[in-house]
């Protein structure tokens, strides 16, 4: 009992951890920028919404619009694409199915920016610069093959015995993914997408150098609030906060099945 | 369950429906106004002067012109790498840019932006001869002909705290030696107070650490290369004047000066904590701004202070420019010039208020009363220092390149930055002033190969 409680005590510790610079940046973004960045940090303060009000003053719904059709759009295509995929390299896998999950993977083993100049001269060459649908294909392309391999583990988990009986009772494939593969693997299907989405949502490098002025994406929002004149902590903290509410929405939604998603390849 | 799960998928699919006018709308809009030149992108850093000038422009440029400006906002850095790759890559997404006064030779010379010069000459209500001198120089490529168009400009002063020079029964001169200052710095300086005797920047970076270091350079009599491209870095004037700097810092700086630059100074001196603060003339509005700072109306404010010159302000300024991939010259030049106008000047005094003007780039800016008024502690030493900083030649010799606080070729990013790295291994005692400047020297030997 002792030692569960001790465990406990822990977990919340651990938590509290990695919780701090968020409920630092929430706490920061009602100060006022005197207050912002004192040594001793300031614990008390008045509230204030000053700093919001400057952050919608710059005008940022089509910035939150971007984003969230990049990400968003670019999520379900993930899905679409990364579902069938696993399956064929799972539950019927097709010839050679390891060389090809490899060949996926090793799509994300050069960083991003060795990759970047032949992208963007495709892109402009193709009159595609600073369009939100670039950012939905480029996004795409980044979170596939993560997605793929995701998508395996949780198909995975789904019984031999289930589907061959289902078989045996004569469901079709159709009927076998509907009735069978889906229900055990929506948790999985969640989690993958909220990751997808994430991933996407927070993307700086490709959305700063792809976008100018009509498809700039949220993150590229945040960091016009760094000057190298004047104060800027509170505000940026307030923009930081916005602009994360529509993740935290997202995990929130899909709290449940995210739990039993997370742990799924983990109970073996 | 089943319901709940049709509500959110309802939600996702009018999200979707939304997003998807709004992303369509947006390229609409950008290839129907290339015929009409009803639109231009604007490039911009995020300093509250342009935080302001987006706050006008609806209501007043786009309303007597007819011109929507849409302004993106960038870090200064991010900035840079953007208008490169898109100027390099003839990408043409941007109209007009703001650049800084190390870009406008750099740039102008790599054939990147229009010249201004033909329309403020035409244009005889924009009054060209009122912008100050060293403001146009500044903003002029090696042809002599503008590049920029200023929007405002800065010098750098010595910031003191009024309140704890009384208290402890000290006066500061107008016009100080870095000598009286360090005695200063000592006698006001108070540890177990936590308040620091003087504040400097020792961050790395070229626009950070060194552009503090080498105004003290410039009047100390030292240079980073003579005319013909010598480097200076371990002469016994450059070593002096870093000795002194170094030696300061390290006993009556901030906490932590190695990792202190614009941003963290301002905070430190805003809040109380350092008596002093030599930094930028453009400071002093913030730090005079009750919601940012717990010293406004504390500060006293006198010229940077020198050694063997008489000025040793340095010079810096926010051009708006026009790339030349830009298809929108008249409608970008309608916009430069409003921007950069006396009537805007007013428009935001009277709008925002008079603190908030643009200011640094004219001379008549310094006749309104009103604006006198609300900077009367820092105007005419602001006014003074610019017209006083000569970048063809800010210390005692002529210099290669222009510049007060740094040196205007492409190569000074990087070698600026690595100097002031081996300066702050200096100012955390890792090194010794002559080590680390023996090893600047070499990094400026091989940058000097280039131009010989």
């Amino acid at each position: 009992m002792i030692r569960r409680s001790l465990w406990g005590v822990v977990a919340w510790i651990a938590g509290i951890v990695f919780v701090f610079p968020v409920i630092w940046m929430v706490l920061t973004a009602f100060k006022q920028e005197n207050a912002a960045a004192t040594n001793p940090p300031t614990w008390f303060f008045t509230p204030t919404l000053d700093q919001f009000a400057l952050v919608f003053d710059r005008n940022m719904t089509p910035f939150l619009l971007n984003s969230l059709m990049a990400s968003l759009f670019s999520t379900l295509i993930v899905v679409l694409l990364a579902t069938p995929a696993a399956y064929a390299l799972s539950l019927r896998p097709v010839a050679k199915w390891s060389d090809s999950l490899f060949f996926f993977i090793s799509t994300k083993m050069m960083p991003a920016v060795a990759a970047f100049l032949p992208v963007y001269l495709l892109v402009k060459h193709l009159g595609m610069l600073d369009n939100v649908w670039t950012m939905v294909i480029l996004y795409t392309s980044m979170n596939l093959p993560l997605a793929v391999w995701m998508m395996r583990s949780f198909l995975l988990e789904v019984p031999r015995e289930v589907l061959e009986a289902g078989e045996v009772d004569g469901a079709s494939l159709i009927t076998s993914i509907r009735k069978i593969i889906l229900p055990i693997v929506s948790p999985g299907l969640a989690a993958t997408a909220l990751i997808c989405f994430i991933f996407s949502w927070n993307e700086f490098f490709l959305a700063l150098n792809l976008t100018a002025t009509n498809a700039s994406t949220a993150p590229i929002f945040l960091v016009g609030f760094i000057s190298s004149e004047g104060a800027f902590l509170a505000r940026l903290c307030a923009a930081a906060t916005i602009v994360s509410l529509p993740v935290l929405i997202a995990g929130w939604v899909a709290q449940n099945k995210l739990v039993r998603g997370l742990s799924m390849g983990a109970v073996k | 369950m089943g319901k709940s799960r049709i509500a959110v998928a309802a939600a996702a699919a009018c999200a979707l429906a939304l997003s998807a006018c709004s992303g369509a709308g947006t390229s609409d809009n950008a290839s129907s106004s290339d015929g009409g030149a009803q639109e231009i992108t604007v490039l911009m850093v995020g300093n509250p002067q342009m935080e302001d000038i987006q706050k006008l422009t609806a209501d007043n440029f786009t309303k007597q012109t007819g011109i929507t400006v849409k302004y993106t906002i960038l870090p200064e850095n991010e900035l840079r790498d953007k208008v490169t790759q898109d100027v390099a890559n003839q990408g043409g997404q941007y109209d007009v840019v703001t650049i800084g006064a190390y870009e406008v030779p750099i740039w102008s010379k790599n054939g990147w932006l229009h010249e201004l010069s033909t329309q403020m000459d035409a244009d005889t209500a924009y009054d060209k001869a009122d912008l100050l001198k060293p403001m146009v120089t500044v903003a002029s490529g090696e042809d002599g002909k503008m590049y920029g168009a200023p929007f405002y400009g800065e010098s750098s002063l010595l910031m003191y705290n009024k309140e704890m020079f009384a208290a402890k029964g000290l006066t500061m001169p107008e016009r100080p030696t870095w000598e009286q200052v360090a005695d200063l710095a000592a006698k006001v300086d108070d540890k177990a107070g936590g308040v620091a005797g003087i504040c400097l920047r020792g961050l790395p970076g070229w626009g950070e650490g060194v552009a503090s270091l080498t105004t003290i350079v410039n009047t100390y009599g030292g240079t980073w290369f003579e005319k013909d491209w010598t480097p200076k870095l371990n002469a016994p004037e450059f070593k002096e004047a870093t000795k002194f700097y170094v030696d300061l810092a390290r006993a009556h700086g901030e906490p932590g000066v190695a990792q202190s630059g614009f941003t963290e100074c301002l905070n430190i001196f805003s809040q109380g904590k350092s008596a002093m603060w030599y930094d930028a003339t453009s400071a002093a509005g913030t730090v005079e701004d009750p919601n940012a700072s717990k010293v406004a109306g504390k500060v006293g404010y006198v010229y940077a202070p020198v050694n063997k010159t008489k000025y040793s302000g340095w010079l810096w300024s926010w051009d708006w420019a026009m790339p030349k991939t830009t298809k929108k010259a008249d409608a970008s030049w309608k916009f430069i010039s409003w921007a950069t106008s006396k009537d805007y000047e007013q428009l935001v005094g009277k709008e925002l208020g008079w603190s908030r003007v643009p200011a640094g780039k004219r001379t008549s800016t310094y006749s309104i009363p009103e604006y006198k008024d609300s900077a009367k502690a820092f105007a005419d030493i602001t006014l003074d220092s610019i017209a006083n900083a000569d970048p063809a030649n800010p210390g005692l010799q002529p210099r290669p390149a222009t510049g007060v606080q740094f040196v205007a070729i492409p190569e000074f990013q990087d070698l600026g930055t690595k100097v002031s790295q081996e300066i702050a291994a200096a100012l955390t005692g890792r090194k010794t002033v002559d080590q680390a400047l023996d090893e600047s020297q070499k990094l400026a030997e091989a940058v000097a190969k280039n131009y010989k």
